[in-house]
């Protein structure tokens, strides 16, 4: 059993979760330069500039990307070969994101949903822990923003509505959107499993690297025409008119009840950040 | 043809009366800052007769939670948030004078409605370039509800911040109008629906 310590995952949780609010990925990077190029509308090309040159001051003053630093979704995937020591497991997540929300000066913005009291230091955090084969512990966090998670949505379609029902579904949850979710946007689609797994397949979704191809063809070939179909919306960056409201959809599906089609949405706004951390 | 206007509150009818849709504001002077939390509060306190920490008459409101400035810094990042969750409250707010509003996304018809009775205008910032705005903030303090952190109200000095009028008080919306000129009917055939 290779040990590792509470520690050291509080460490990279805190690492981790400063970095992604400081420092977009360079996926993300070149998707936004792509569009300054590809956009045919000027307001959207002058979009496209003002996010790249705040990625770049983001990352040189050390001004957090977006002022909303996110709640912080946490994938862990676990080594079975791994034992923890030294403490609690979801207590070392949560201190990470405590650590990190602090001394990074990222924006608290977790309330009770009921009274809408600040909790202070930006947990509870959102885990999603997987147990896997190897000896290894992969951490991943994802700052997810307000504005845009407001935007996503669950559908559970009749089987009969098919792959027309879910490209229905996904450019609805985007055209209802407009401009609210600070477009240009990722799309993350989840289909099949339950009504939970499918807004867990689509939030995974958003970490793939943007712009990569699926490399399942059928769900390549979806992807494809989902992204020409929200683009044809013409929201654009900002919502202020344009081709390009996504940068990239992306699909991840798995099987479902023969009674059932779940469909989810996750709406994902340019700032797509995460960062990850290998023990 | 869209024009650049300088903006500096306090403002009067004709300064929101010349802005159109698409046109490009550079707000500079003192404003305010309000989100979800902050309006509630001022909206009960209107309703207990009591009195509000700010004047709004002739001010701009902007819809923004910063994150906490490091020592020495103004403030953090501070970019617009989702403006229809202040839908409910903007027309006792515009009631009360306001003339202005930042934020990013749609309006109901109602605020686009009392836009134009109370003659006021919506401007939408960039959302997520909250790194390139705090740049325009030279001065920030908490006026009102410290205990609401990032969502206290703040007054802020602000220079040239840029914005684009999205609603002016002909009750017009840029976001319908750029979205239409960009839209093409799509080749899957997909037929609007209402979200179910």
């Amino acid at each position: 059993m290779r040990q590792i310590e509470t520690g050291e995952i509080t460490r990279a949780v805190k690492e981790a979760a400063i970095a992604a609010n400081y420092d977009l990925g360079e996926d993300l990077l070149a998707a936004l330069q792509r569009g300054e190029q590809e956009e045919e509308s000027p307001s959207g090309r002058e979009i496209f500039r003002q996010l790249l040159e705040n990625a770049s001051i983001a990352g040189q003053e050390r001004v957090p990307l977006c002022q909303d630093c996110g709640l912080a979704v946490v994938f862990v995937e676990l080594g079975q070969e791994v034992h923890i020591v030294g403490g609690d497991f979801q207590e070392a997540i949560q201190e990470g994101v405590r650590q990190g929300y602090g001394e990074g000066f990222l924006r608290k913005s977790l309330c009770h949903p009921l009274t809408r009291a600040n909790t202070g230091d930006n947990t509870p955090a959102v885990i999603h822990t997987e147990i896997v084969p190897g000896d290894r512990l992969k951490i991943t966090v994802v700052p997810k923003g307000g504005g845009s998670e407001n935007m996503s949505r669950v559908f559970m379609l009749k089987p009969a509505e098919g792959r027309a029902g879910i490209i229905d579904r996904v450019v609805t949850t985007v055209r209802e959107a407009g401009p609210n979710p600070c477009p240009p946007i990722i799309v993350g689609v989840g289909i099949g499993g339950t009504f939970e797994r499918a807004a867990l397949l689509a939030k995974k979704a958003l970490l793939r690297e943007v712009g990569s191809p699926n490399p399942d063809p059928e769900l390549a070939a979806l992807e494809q025409e989902l992204l020409q179909a929200v683009n044809d919306l013409g929201i654009g960056p900002q919502g202020l008119g344009g081709r390009i409201t996504a940068m990239a959809v992306h699909v991840v599906m798995q099987p479902s009840h023969i009674a059932s089609l779940p469909v989810a949405v996750n709406i994902q706004c340019h700032a797509s950040r995460h960062k990850e951390a290998v023990l | 043809m869209s024009k650049t206007v300088q903006l500096t509150p306090p403002l009067t009818d004709k300064d929101v009366e010349i802005l159109e849709i698409g046109d490009r504001v550079l707000v500079s002077g003192v404003i305010y800052t309000a989100r979800d939390a902050a309006h509630k509060r001022l909206v009960d306190l209107l309703a207990a007769g009591q009195e509000l920490p700010v004047d709004f008459k002739g001010q701009i409101l902007y819809y923004v939670g910063p994150s906490p400035a490091r020592p020495g810094r103004v403030i953090g990042a501070a970019g617009p948030t989702t403006s229809y969750r202040m839908d409910s409250y903007t027309p006792t707010m515009l009631q009360l004078g306001l003339k202005a509003m930042i934020g990013k996304g749609k309006r109901s018809p109602e605020v686009i409605t009392a836009l134009q009775q109370y003659k006021a205008v919506y401007l939408g910032a960039t959302g997520g370039a909250g790194a390139l705005i705090s740049q325009c903030i030279k001065k920030a303090e908490v006026v009102a509800f410290p205990e609401l952190g990032p969502e206290a109200v703040h007054r802020l000095e602000v220079e040239n911040l840029p914005a684009i009028v999205i609603n002016d008080c002909q009750g017009r919306d840029l976001y319908e109008v750029g979205t239409r000129m960009y839209r093409r009917s799509s080749e899957t055939g997909v037929e609007p629906a209402a979200c179910r």
